[in-house]
């Protein structure tokens, strides 16, 4: 029936942000550590490397890092299971405003191979730059940046100078 | 005393319990938010909807404000609570090719699973395409390894660095993120007016 509903507004962004502090507080009061999603897809890849090529990955302290020293599984990771509930949250949420639908999200002056194609290479850059930077928006930013973490800071700053300095080159496929 | 899983509390198994419960709480207010949509989130870098800044300033607020609180009252060991330690240069250049990457793309790795899971297509595109940018960053980590740990600081926070209290820095981040937030609704409306443009 969600099909034929129709999707309700987004919240208002203040409430949203409170909402999205507590968790990320609760977080910290609970665990003693923040958010973050880059690492689930990092230790899923560590973990595949290691699978197909495990004497690649010997001499490779990032792969090793992730793979861990054997005595515990590295897919029994937190932030895997956190964003397995991300998946589950977004989920929840967007059917209970009817907000669930099979479709691109793109400006109307682009195609939709055109989309998907961006799609993949700004997926790639992401988790190029998230690894360089030691975490994403999720972990750097919004978790380093509550604890008033230098580096999280800095890499907040450089996050929105990249997207602004990047946005006028790519500005057929939103606008 | 917190955080409860320092202290041991709890165990492993029950920490990803929670690790799902709270993954829940932050997948359902990232969706709440539009973050689910790329053209919301690109929308920030054309000045058309500010949600992401507003978003993310009031959830940093609301969290440093009440790690401020629960250490202030002697309920908290913030000495305690896990912060990756600076290593300024490669933070900020991986900071740069991800800002790139969020306007090409129109996500970042958080959101494009709420993306994902809304049914977005560009989502789930763009979460194969983290995998392999992972993938290349493993690949060339012998040749990187030396940058990505040159100008190492150490932990630090940015009462450390700029010599301020803590509290006098819990201050000036409420005062920016207000400062902001005024010039964020000021700018969507001077936006409307010249394109008449309806912000989502």
């Amino acid at each position: 029936m969600s099909e034929l509903a129709k999707p309700k507004p987004y919240s208002n962004p203040y409430v949203v942000g409170v909402g999205l502090g507590l968790v990320l507080l609760a977080a910290y009061l609970i665990m003693g550590r923040g958010l973050g999603a880059s690492s689930a897809p990092s230790t899923v890849v560590a973990v595949v490397v290691n699978k197909i090529a495990p004497e690649h990955t010997v001499n490779n302290n990032f792969y090793k890092d992730y793979i861990g020293d054997g005595t515990t599984n590295p897919l029994k990771d937190w932030i895997i299971f956190e964003v397995i509930g991300v998946a589950i949250g977004g989920f929840l949420s967007g059917s209970l405003a009817h907000r669930i639908k099979g479709k691109v999200e793109k400006g109307p002056n682009i195609s939709v191979k055109m989309r998907l194609t961006y799609a993949f290479i700004g997926g790639t850059l992401m988790g190029f730059g998230a690894k360089l930077a030691r975490g994403c928006t999720s972990g750097q930013a919004l978790t380093g940046g509550a604890v008033l973490n230098l580096g999280s800071w800095a890499f907040m700053f450089a996050v929105f100078g990249g997207g602004y300095l990047a946005a006028y080159f790519i500005r057929r496929q939103w606008l | 005393m917190m955080p409860y899983f320092k202290f041991n509390y709890f165990g492993v198994d029950t920490s990803l319990v929670i690790a799902v419960i709270i993954g829940i709480g932050f997948g359902f207010a990232l969706e709440r938010g539009g973050f689910g949509n790329a053209r919301i989130l690109a929308a920030q870098f054309y000045f058309y909807n500010m949600r992401v800044l507003k978003v993310m300033l009031t959830a940093i607020v609301t969290a440093m404000l009440g790690l401020f609180y629960f250490s202030w009252i002697g309920w908290l060991d913030l000495s305690l609570v896990y912060m990756t330690d600076t290593f300024i240069v490669p933070q900020i250049l991986g900071g740069l090719i991800l800002g790139v990457g969020f306007v090409v793309g129109g996500y970042c790795p958080g959101t494009s699973v709420v993306s994902a899971s809304t049914g977005r297509y560009d989502g789930m595109i763009y979460f194969a395409g983290i995998f392999f940018g992972i993938f290349i960053f493993g690949e060339m980590f012998p040749i990187l390894e030396n940058f990505y740990n040159s100008t190492p600081m150490g932990r630090v926070t940015l009462p450390d660095f700029l010599g301020l209290s803590y509290g006098m820095v819990v201050f000036l981040v409420v005062a920016m993120a207000l400062g902001a937030f005024a010039a964020a609704e000021w700018g969507e409306k001077v936006r409307f007016r010249i394109t008449g443009r309806i912000k989502e």
